[in-house]
């Protein structure tokens, strides 16, 4: 589902590579942990997929499309077939909760009724049901994420990347938009998840990529990730 | 293909709601743009009045030759088809002594004294021939050939012509000249300032947006789909403008007839340049609404060009 193959990111010369002849192998319906300092490249590894950034050299194809012939204009149909969940949730706060959702099918044309037919049953997954006519405000952090995996997923993309949605949530509510995460997974997505909660990166004994200095320091299936590792700090 | 109408659609709706948001950077937009089209629109009448005035004085002027008595009417046959063949004439009419006077007699008709001492004599009008130069320019051509020894032999005076006219018809046509240079330059420096303001606005409502348009990319937005209000609201600014800028010199006619009461104002012939206006009325609008959309639309395609860019530098 996603390959990369030998990809370098150098933002600044001087400042050497923010990625480093990375090569990873995603399969259809995996979820897959990336986990490393700040700073080690997981953010940069993401922008690379919902070409934000382009590579400096190596190859990268998602779920069929080979990057290297994408064209610019092309890239609005690559980001349709990505979910995207950030840390900072990226909702428009004069919206409601159903508009935000919405918002990620009016944009690609999806008619009204169908919108109004969809949005609901996506709100449902996520538990947010009850709350489709409140503002971003007026929910806590962990209801937010959840709106942004349900704006995320409501096209229903093959591969979903989560850059640190935990990031900015207390225990609890981390733990809701994770089991929010593995039950989208169960449904059939491609899951990329990047986190530094250690807890999570325990409990939930998946694929662990570990990033350091911009290389692939580990990559472990159904990790028994240890706390004793210097490349993750435990912040919770 | 109903995707596309769905989206089609929902551009619209955002661009009128964005305008009505937007309702101040807006009016800002607009007195520019409708100062503008109100300029373009005085320079294109004014400029046909100029041309109106310059034409009816070019109709008056003719060369009249005047025939001695003794011509015979073969001779005059043979003149008038010399000058028809000449290429600068346009047109040549011929006038019996008794034609001459009758006009004479009818352009004079309110001097009865005058006439009466006509009536007195015999006829003492010559046959004249009138002849209309194609081109101001080309009067001396005329002048030339009746001034040739054999034709000079037919004319009992030397012939007349507006001369005098021709000079203060170059004057107009110079000012005319000057005043459409000065327009050209007048409508080029506003359409300019016109398409930096709206530049500056769509600027400023989308540096207010910017977030929005982050989101928009983030999730998979066409470039078209996040343009297409923006440019729906600057073609919405050029409408208004145009209707406006139609309405102010309808304005302008209405005052300057009813109130001012002249017909007149120097070289400026105000009822030809109202009826030019009224008779062409539809045309202006059409061509004021062309102009507006052109400006709005090309503006904000050109300053949402710079935001819309996907930042990925070629390797």
């Amino acid at each position: 589902m996603i390959l990369l193959d030998r990809v370098t990111k150098t933002y600044n010369k001087s400042l050497g590579p923010a990625l480093d002849r990375v090569s990873l192998h995603v399969e259809p319906n995996e979820f897959v942990i990336i986990v490393g300092q700040s700073g080690a490249g997981k953010s940069t590894l993401l922008k690379l997929l919902t070409r934000e950034e382009r590579p400096t050299s190596g190859k990268i194809i998602v779920g069929g499309i080979d990057y290297d012939k994408l064209r610019d204009r092309d890239i609005p149909l690559l980001r349709r077939k990505i979910g995207t969940v950030f840390q900072d949730f990226k909702l428009l706060p004069n919206r409601t909760v159903f508009e935000n959702v919405a918002f990620a099918l009016e944009i690609v044309g999806v008619s009204s009724r169908e919108i109004n037919n969809t949005v609901p049953k996506v709100l449902d997954i996520v538990n947010l049901k009850d709350k489709e006519k409140r503002m971003p405000l007026e929910l806590s952090g962990g209801e937010r994420q959840r709106v942004a995996i349900a704006r995320a997923i409501v096209r229903q993309p093959k591969v979903l990347i989560a850059d640190e949605p935990t990031g900015n949530l207390d225990p609890k509510h981390a733990w809701d938009v994770i089991r929010v995460l593995e039950k989208i997974n169960k449904y059939g997505t491609t899951v990329l998840l990047t986190t530094h909660n250690q807890e999570i990166v325990n409990k939930l004994k998946r694929r662990v990529v570990t990033i350091e200095h911009g290389q692939i320091a580990s990559d472990r299936a159904r990790s028994n990730y240890s706390t004793n590792s210097n490349t993750t700090k435990p912040i919770v | 293909m109903k995707a596309k109408t769905i989206t089609f659609t929902r551009i619209i709706r955002t661009g009128m709601v964005n305008f009505v948001r937007n309702l101040w950077l807006a009016i800002a937009a607009m007195a520019i743009m409708i100062i503008t089209l109100t300029i373009i629109l005085f320079s294109v009448i004014v400029n046909a009045t100029f041309n109106n005035t310059i034409q009816q004085i070019t109709d008056k002027i003719d060369v009249a030759m005047f025939l001695k008595d003794s011509v015979t009417s073969e001779q005059t046959q043979q003149l008038i088809s010399q000058l028809k063949a000449l290429p600068s004439v346009a047109s040549v009419q011929y006038l019996t002594k008794d034609q001459a006077l009758q006009q004479y007699e009818s352009q004079n008709a309110g001097n009865g004294q005058l006439l009466q001492a006509i009536d007195e004599t015999d006829n003492p009008l010559p046959a004249t021939i009138h002849i209309k130069p194609k081109n101001l320019n080309e009067i001396n051509e005329i002048r030339s050939f009746i001034g040739k020894p054999s034709i000079l032999a037919l004319q009992s005076n030397s012939a007349t012509d507006s001369g005098d006219q021709r000079e203060a018809i170059n004057k107009i046509t110079h000012a005319t000249n000057i005043l459409r240079r000065v327009g050209v330059a007048a409508v080029l420096i506003f359409a300019v300032i016109s398409v930096l303001i709206i530049f500056n606005t769509i600027q400023m409502a989308i540096f207010n947006r910017r977030d929005e348009l982050q989101i928009m990319r983030l999730l998979g937005a066409s470039t078209w789909y996040i343009r297409g209000p923006f440019v729906v609201e600057t073609v919405i600014y050029g409408i208004f403008s145009a209707v406006i800028s139609v309405l102010i010199i309808n304005a302008v006619f209405v005052t300057a007839s009813s109130s001012l009461q002249a017909t007149s104002f120097g070289l400026l012939d105000i009822s030809y340049s109202q009826s030019f206006f009224e008779g062409h009325y539809w045309i202006l609008l059409t061509i004021q609404l062309a102009l507006g959309i052109f400006i709005g639309a090309a503006s904000s395609v050109i300053a949402t060009r710079r935001y819309l860019k996907f930042k990925t530098p070629k390797k």
